[in-house]
This record gives C-alpha cells, structure tokens and sequence, in this order.
C-alpha cells in the first residue's frame, strides 16, 4: 500500500517536474539569443516582448535580471543565467527555470549582457505590466507613479488589464483615473477617447490638464495659396487682424524662409560702418549720419550700389503678405478629439475659476483674521481707551520672541506654545501696566503726546530686541499636527496654522465680548471710558481700571504675537510691519467697536487679497493701492464702517 | 506806527546772523576754500543737516503752530529729491552714454542714445525704457519746477481730501503716516519708474562740472544756508502776520475759529501744502549731498523722527525746531558712526552704535514728559520768560493745543 502510494507521488512528481520543463524560459531566450547578444536597441524589441508576453513566471525576474546588468552568457554553449560575482574573477551561475545554482565559472568562459540604457528603458516599460501585478503594494503604487511621469502608448494595455485584479481600492481608483488619461492622450479608438475626454471633463486635477493641453496646443503655420487639406487647423489668422500683427506675420515669413528679412536698424548701422570710404557712406558724410534719414539715404545709395541687401518695402511686405496664407494647427490630427478637449478644458477652467475664488476667500479669511489678531488689542487700547499706542507692534514683537524663549527651554512644540502663551500675555501686560503707570497716564488728555511718546518707547524697545537677539530672524516653530494643509482639491487649499489662526482670532472676539459686556472690569472700562469724573464718584477707581485696560489690551498683543510668530519671521521689526495695517484696521472699522474692527479687518484682507489677484506678482502694489483706498474710504466714512453714535461718540 | 517786522521778530535776525557766521566759520574750515580742518564729508554732514533744519521749520510750521501732527513731510521730502535726482541721473548718464557712443564710426541718433541711457538707468530693474514720469527729465529747468509742483500737489489733493472729511488729531496722524507708506511701498516696486529698492544713486555728482567734491560740498552747503535762511524768514513772516494767529487758533481751538467766521480748511490746506513744498525744497538739496536716494528714506519712521526733532527742540518756535533738528541728528550721527567711546561696565560694554536708539527713545519720552518746552525752554530760562499760570488747563480744547507748560507768556 505504502509502496503504490510512494509509486503514485513519484509519478505525479515526474508530472509537475515535466511541465516545470515545458514552462522554461530558456528556450525562449535561445531563440532570441543572437539579438539579445547583439544588445541593439533597433532590433531588441521582438525579443523583449517575446519574453514579456511569454506568460512565464520567471519572465519577470529575467527582465529584472537583464536590465540590472547581471545576466550573462556562458560561452561554451551559449546558455543564459542570471550571474552573481564569486571571488577571483568567477561568478555563480544561477539558472532561471530551476533557480539553482548551476556553478561557479571563471569570468573568460562568460560574457556579461550589458544592455545600454535605451534598452533598459524599453525593458523597464516591459516591466510595468508585472510590476502593475505585483503582489507588494509599494512595488504597484511606484509603477503608477513612474506611468504619471512618463505617459507611454505601449503602458495603456498593460494597465487595463492589470484594473481588474487590484486588489486595493485606493490604487484601483488611481488605475482608473490613469487610465482614462492614457486613453485620452495614446488610444487608437478616437470615440474611445472622446468618450474619455468626456468623463474627465469635471475634473479639476492638475494631471487632466496637463494631458488635454497638449491635445490643443497649436503652432503657426503658412503655406502659399490656400490652406492644404489633411491639417486640423484651430484657426485661420488673418495678419493686421486680432492680435496678429502685419509684422508678426512677416516675421514668421522671414523665420520659415518664404521672405527676405528687414533691414533692423542695428544692421543698418553696421552695414553703414562696414562701408566708410574716406568719410562717407554712400556719398553722405560721415558726421550727418546721426539722423534716421540720413542714415535711410545713405544705405539706400549702398544698396543701389549692391553692397548691401536692399531695404525691404512696405509694397513687397504687403504682397508677400497677401500670397499667403497663416493659420494654426493642432498636433492632434482629430478634429473631434480637439473639439472635445477644448470643450472640456473650458468646462474645467470655469470650475478652476470658481474654485480659485473659494480659494482666494479662504486667502482673504485668514488675511482678515491676522489683521484682527494684530488689531483687537489696539481696539481695546485705542478703540476703547483712545489711547494711542505705537508700541503695539513692540508688544507683539514681545509675545513672538516669548515664544521663541520659551522653544529654547521646553524643545517640545506643543507643550511649549501652550506654555508661551499665558506666558506672552504676563510679559506683555506686565510691560503694558508698566508703561501705563510710568507714561500714559501722564498724557491722558494729549493723543499727539502720547502718540510720540509711546513711538521713543517702541523704537528703544526695538534697539533693545536687535541687541539681544541678534538682527538675524529667529524661528518659532509650529507644533507638527499644524504642519501641512487642508487640501479640498488640486486648487483649494488652507494651510492648518491659518485656520488655527482664525479659530484663535474668533475665540478673542469672544473672550472681548465676554470681558467688556460681561466682567465687572468691562463694566468699569466701558464707565471710565465714558466719564472719568462720573465714573470715579460712583466708586471706581479710575486709574486702576485704565491700568488693568491697558494690561490687558497689551497681553492680547502679546499672544497674537505668538501666533503670528507662527507663520512670520520673528525679527525685531515684526511690530513694525503690523502697526500701521493695525491701526487702519481699527480707524477703518470704526473707534470703540469691536465689530467694527472684525469688519474692518475683513474689509483690508479681502481689499488686499482682491488687488493681489488682479496683480498677483506684486504684493506690494497690492498694499499700495489698498492704503490709497483706505484714504479714500476715510473720507466718505470718517468714523468708520460702524460709528458710534450719540455721546458715546465723543462730541 | 506799525513796527517792521524785525523790530517784531529780534529772533529772526539773531538767527540769521548765527547762520551767516555758521556758514562762513565753516567755509573758512574747510577743504575746498579754506584751511582744511573740517573734511569734505563732514562738510556734506553739515549740509544735509542744513536741510534737515529746514524741514523741521516746516514741520514745526504745521506741527507747532497748526496744531497737526504729520507724520507724512518725508514724503515730499523724499519726492523732492527723487525729482531732482531723475535730472541729476539722466543728464550725467546722458553725458557718459554720448561720451561713449562717440568712439564708434557712426555718429549715434537721437533715439540710439536715450535708448542707450535707458538701458544704463534702467537695466537693474530689467527695463530699458523710459516711463512717462521721466519725460521732462532731461530739462533741469522743469525738474526743478517739479521738484516744487509734484509734492505741493500731492499735499494739495492729500490735505484737501483729509482737511474736507474734518480728519483730525492723531486719525489724520495715522492718515498722513499711511500715505507715506504708501508712496514708500510704491517707490519699492521695480516697475515704479523709479528703479524700485535701488534707487537713484550717483547724484553727487553734478553733470557737466568739474570741480571737486571739496567745492562742490560748499557749494550745497552754502545753497543749503541760503534756503534755510529764506525759509526760515518766510516761516517767521507766516507766523507774525494775522494768518499766524489764525492758525494758532486752529490749533488751540478749531471750533472757536470756524464759528468766528474763518475757513478752516482753507487755512489748514495752505499751511499743509507750504510746508510741503518747504519740505520738498530741503529734499531737493539734501540728497544730492546724500548721492543717494532710495524709499527705504520715506518709511514712515523718518517722519516721526522728524516730529522728534520738533519736540525736543520745542514747539511753537521755529528756533527750537532748527536747534532741535541739528542738535539730534548731529548727536545721532557722531553716535551710530562709531566716534563715541563706549563705556565698559565690567561685565558687559556698552556700544553707542547698538544703544544709541535705546537712549534716543527714552530720552524723548523724558523730553515729553518732563520738559514740553524741549531745548527752547533753555532759552525762556535765559530770558526769564514764563509759562502762563492757567491752573493746568491747556491753551485750547483741541489734541494739537498747547499744554500749559510748553507755552510762553
């Protein structure tokens, strides 16, 4: 029993042994081996399909083999191996059905197959189609990856087939989506990729696009008489017509040879010097050749003469002109194909239009919400106190470099900016009380006054930043999770710091709310603002609460400080590019409201982002132009966009 | 009888006759006339410091008597020098381009050489042409009218704007500091027609002169005199006259004044738009000593510094602005130019050049606090004038109204 069962494992082994035989490769590549030998890249390519189509397993790991140059060639029989170096000049010999070692050879009985790297490229090509299939997901998603960056017509095939079998979701949408865009550029079917261009017509990748383009992209083109058949012509130009000047026209006429060039004025000048005898140019002195029509005549004598190449008129112009005919062509020579792509590249270009607007107003968003963050301690120091505090920006540079301080002791991110923040509120309320007590008071009745000098305060404060810390800018990084950015799609995008930005300037406007309406000190604010001398007979004490306003106001600054810090480059002048932005804010938005400053904040970062889109190189005349409309704004609405009314208004 | 107008104004000579011996002591000194003791470059110090003088004049003018705290008169500084400097480039650059167009064989056209001094102005901002704000820059004679005509413009439209809305106090402070950022911001883009952070340079050198910068310096520095002197003359006659005490009256009490009848816009937007022009004149002098001119020189701080000057000198008298503007920015010179000693304290050293500022800016605070008067008040002291006892009231309701102590009886 146990005999005839051995027997049967024995037959059924010589069986598997028998088709392992069959499904060799290395007769395929002996029948290939005088080209695979000659390694040329115009005769090689039967050879590498031959062995990619084989549908044998062991195909994969040849081509691998071959392209990493460690195949070789035994010389004695002719036979192929996959060779790995041994010591003294010998390699091991590995057969590729068996995957055994044959032996160890000296390198002159051997030659190595070294396929250059125009082959490798076509053997890495053949390779795509097992690497699509291979069983490593990274191995899958470098193939797609390679396909994306080097679009081939040969990649399609091999790509459908491999959709099927993806086991993965992810990189079966990938597969998808290329292969929708390789039918587009490479498919032979044009209603196949019409129907293609079609799908991908509401897509708003950047990859779409860069495969439609070139589908209508067009070059100029003339031909003499009338306009050949066979071209698939975008549109026929008319010179001196839309934006195709009589010039530009001639200028492609020279350019393709049909015409003479013109004679440009630094040529004329050369010819004329070339041609100098004894003082004159074509019977014109030397001495009167500053002028154009001297210059005109002199060279027109030299023309006539034969020295030169004549001028070219305005009549030869014209009829060289008239003889021929100027259009543009595209590449693609369908014309449905073209019309497809251009209709849907317009279906997409509407929808990159109104995504960009989102895009700019989530831009403009956190725009507004940086100004209102540099602004909403100003709206209390000078909104609600009228105090006018040019060292503002100094507390913000304050907070910053706080933050900064405070990465130096505590390196991790996180816990440090939830340690700097109360931390930049102390320092900076600190250095605001103090100021209060030891300047502002004194000055309470004198805006100008104080105004100049709270500026002698913030320029020592500066010089006092620059001697510490260096002029150079310091970093305060953001914590890891506010790296990176909220990506909606190819065009919208919102960094994580702005929106942690925004979410922090929408929990100042609440904490202002809650303090000035709800706190007994807003109460108190909010009394002494109004009247001091009413104020103080009811029982408050007015000095303490200007002191505690301004503390406050300063400490806001501070941890906006921190927050812009963020983003910005903390440098001694930080306070200074925010001021005068913050103050415009405020007036902008009307003095004593917090609202206000929300609206003006949201006015100046729209304003700006708005003109920045117009002009999108030049941020700097963004600001300009954003300054001038504000002077402008001011004089329609001198208090503001919302004024206060009544006696809270002051007069 | 009337008195003449030097009989009412004795300070007006003093101060002319200090000038004079100023000028001459100097000239005297120095390397080009006289025995070489002063160099050149201090020389051009004095000069621009000359300049300086002049636009604190005009900023005491609108400042300490009009009650408006500019922080913009370095714009129309700055404008000033930018047009005198658009004619200094051009014609010095038109001189070496015609210098060198005339080695080649064929003399060059018209157009060849302001092609060719349009690729040399404008080739570090990548242009090469002239824009529409260069067009009268070959004419020194329109430059000049300029250099008067753009800034007075300007603080004519500005003022007229700002002075219409009834902007006042320190919102038409933050006004007027905004629009010198924003010229400044402007001036910094390349494709301003102004060659952008760079500038115009070379302008101390005068085209189609071949003296030395030793005579050329007195030169300047005399002309700087000479402009000071006027302006200062015509500051003080402003002042004397009724339209002084009218603007006195605006700036103590504005209201007071309209309801008397005056137009007080009127008034605010001629004393805004001479001082601009005054301001505009000092610039077109000052830069040419400077030979360079870049907006970095119209950031709003040089605005304020100047509000510095005024005050430390002490408002309301012209004097005080002029003794104010020489005395910080001579102080701010021989400071950040490395001349004082530092002082070492053991375990740190204390360098002028980095704490300079530190000390600028605490002192003006000082200044502000405990002496309104500035420099100025030295001389009441001298001449035992007083303040007006008014029980700590100031002269008027408004924020540009005198204080008690900063006035003299």
């Amino acid at each position: 029993m146990l005999r005839l069962f051995l027997a049967g494992l024995a037959i059924l082994l010589s069986c598997v042994m028998a088709t392992a035989q069959e499904g060799a490769i290395q007769p395929l590549l002996q029948e290939h081996q005088a080209v695979i030998a000659k390694s040329s890249r115009k005769t090689i390519g039967p050879a590498i399909d031959a062995i990619a189509n084989s549908g044998l397993p062991q195909a994969q790991v040849v081509l691998e083999t071959w392209a990493a140059k460690s195949m070789w060639m035994r010389k004695s029989d002719g036979l192929l191996f996959a060779g790995e170096k041994a010591e003294d000049k010998s390699y091991h010999l590995t057969d590729f059905d068996t995957g055994e070692v044959v032996g160890t050879f000296p390198k002159k009985e051997l030659k190595q197959l070294k396929p250059n790297s125009g082959i490798r490229a076509m053997i890495g090509t053949a390779l795509v189609q097992f690497q699509l299939l291979d069983s490593d997901r990274a191995k899958r998603q470098d193939a797609l990856t390679s396909i994306q960056r080097d679009p081939e017509a040969a990649l399609l095939a091999p790509l459908r087939a491999s959709i099927k079998p993806e086991p993965d979701a992810d990189l079966k949408a990938q597969k998808r989506r290329l292969e929708r865009l390789l039918t587009i550029g490479y498919d032979e079917d044009t209603a196949a990729r019409i129907a293609a261009i079609g799908e991908m017509s509401g897509d708003l990748g950047v990859d779409v696009r860069a495969t439609l383009n070139p589908l209508v992209a067009t070059t100029r083109n003339i031909a003499p008489g009338t306009v050949p058949n066979g071209v698939n012509i975008a549109v026929i130009l008319v010179p001196g017509e839309d934006s195709f000047s009589d010039a530009e026209a001639y200028d492609l006429l020279v350019a393709k040879g049909f015409a003479p060039a013109r004679v440009t004025a630094d040529e004329m000048r050369h010819r004329l010097a070339e041609n100098i005898e004894g003082g004159k140019v074509g019977g014109v002195p030397v001495v009167q050749l500053d002028e154009e029509e001297a210059r005109a005549r002199a060279y027109a004598a030299l023309a006539e003469a034969g020295k030169v190449p004549s001028f070219v008129t305005s009549a030869e112009i014209h009829s060289a002109l008239t003889s021929y005919v100027f259009y543009e062509t595209y590449a693609e020579p369908s014309a449905k194909v073209t019309t497809a792509a251009q209709s849907a590249l317009d279906k997409i270009a509407l929808k990159v239009g109104v995504n960009q607007t989102l895009d700019l107003t989530l831009d403009a968003l956190s725009l507004a919400s940086i100004y209102f963050l540099a602004a909403i301690g100003l709206a209390i120091t000078f909104g609600v106190m009228g105090v006018i505090n040019m060292a503002h920006g100094e507390f913000i540079m304050m907070g910053a470099y706080t933050g900064y301080v405070v990465q130096q002791f505590i390196p991790d991110h996180t816990v440090s900016i939830i340690v700097a923040i109360p931390l930049a509120f102390a320092v900076t309320f600190a250095a605001g009380v103090a100021m209060e007590r030891l300047v502002i008071r004194w000055l309470y009745a004198r805006p100008l006054e104080t105004l100049l000098a709270t500026f002698g305060i913030s320029i020592a404060l500066q010089q006092l930043a620059k001697n510490i810390f260096g002029t150079q800018a310091r970093p305060l990084t953001a914590p890891g999770w506010l790296d990176g950015a909220w990506m909606m799609n190819d065009v919208v995008s919102i960094s994580y710091i702005r929106i942690a930005i925004f979410i922090l300037a929408l929990i100042f406007l609440g904490v202002f709310l809650f303090i000035m309406k709800r706190t007994r000190l807003g109460l108190e604010t909010r009394a002494v603002t109004q009247n001091p001398r009413m104020a103080a007979s009811m029982g408050i004490n007015p000095g303490r609460v200007n002191m505690l306003t301004f503390g406050l106001g300063s400490g806001i600054a501070g941890i906006a400080g921190v927050a812009i810090g963020l983003f910005a480059k903390v440098t001694s002048e930080l306070g200074n590019d925010y001021i005068v932005q913050s103050f415009m804010t405020v007036v902008v938005g009307g003095v004593g409201n917090i609202w206000g400053t929300l609206a003006g904040a949201a006015m100046i970062g729209f304003l700006q982002k708005g003109i920045e889109w117009l002009n999108p190189s030049n941020t700097l005349a963004a600001q300009t132009y954003m300054i001038v409309f504000i002077i402008i704004f001011i004089q329609f609405r001198p208090r503001g966009i919302i004024a206060l009314k009544g006696r809270a208004a002051g007069d | 009888m009337q008195r003449s107008f030097i009989a009412k104004n004795p300070s007006v000579l003093i101060f002319l006759a200090c000038l004079a011996l100023f000028t001459l002591m100097v000239t005297i000194f120095s390397e080009g006339f006289g025995v070489g003791m002063i160099s050149t470059s201090f020389v051009k110090t004095l000069g621009k410091t000359l300049c300086l003088c002049l636009i604190a004049v005009a900023m005491d003018l609108i400042w300490g008597f009009t009650g408006i705290l500019s922080l913009g008169h370095f714009a129309f500084f700055g404008l000033g020098g930018y047009m005198i400097g658009m004619w200094l480039m051009y014609e010095r650059t038109r001189l070496i381009v015609v210098e060198s167009l005339s080695q080649t064989e064929i003399p060059p056209t018209r157009s060849e050489i302001v092609d060719a001094i349009g690729n040399q102005i404008f080739g570090v901002v990548g242009a090469n042409e002239f824009p529409l704000i260069w067009a009268f820059a070959d004419s020194l004679f329109l430059q000049l009218v300029l250099v008067v005509l753009v800034p007075g413009l300007l603080a004519l439209v500005f003022g007229w704007l700002a002075f219409r809305s009834r902007v006042t106090g320190v919102y038409l402070s933050i006004l007027t500091q905004a629009m010198t950022l924003a010229l400044a911001l402007y001036l910094f883009q390349n494709d301003s027609g102004l060659r952008g952070n760079n500038g115009l340079s070379g302008l101390q050198n005068l085209p189609g002169v071949d003296a030395s910068q030793d005579v050329v310096s007195l030169w300047f520095l005399w002309a700087s005199a000479v402009a000071l002197g006027l302006g200062y003359l015509l500051a003080a006659w402003v002042v004397s006259g009724k339209f002084g005490s009218v603007i006195r009256g605006i700036r103590d009490n504005e209201a007071r004044v309209r309801f008397l009848g005056y137009s007080v816009e009127t008034y605010k937007l001629m004393i805004f738009t001479l001082t601009a022009c005054i301001a505009a004149i000092a610039g077109a002098l000052y830069y040419p000593q400077a030979g360079i001119i870049n907006p970095a020189e119209i950031a709003p701080i040089a605005s304020i510094y100047l509000a510095v000057w005024v005050a430390i000198g002490g408002r309301g008298r012209l004097y005080g602005a002029v003794i104010g503007a020489a005395f910080v920015s001579l102080l701010s010179t021989w400071f950040t130019g490395g001349q004082a000693p530092n002082i070492p304290l053991g375990f740190y050293t204390i360098k002028w050049v980095d704490w300079w500022l530190v000390l600028l800016g605490l002192s003006f605070v000082a200044v502000t606090l405990f002496a309104p008067k500035g420099m100025g008040g030295l001389v009441d002291y001298w001449t035992q004038r007083r303040s007006p006892n008014r029980h700590g009231a100031n002269l008027g309701p408004n924020d540009g109204a005198m204080r008690e102590q900063e006035a003299s009886k």
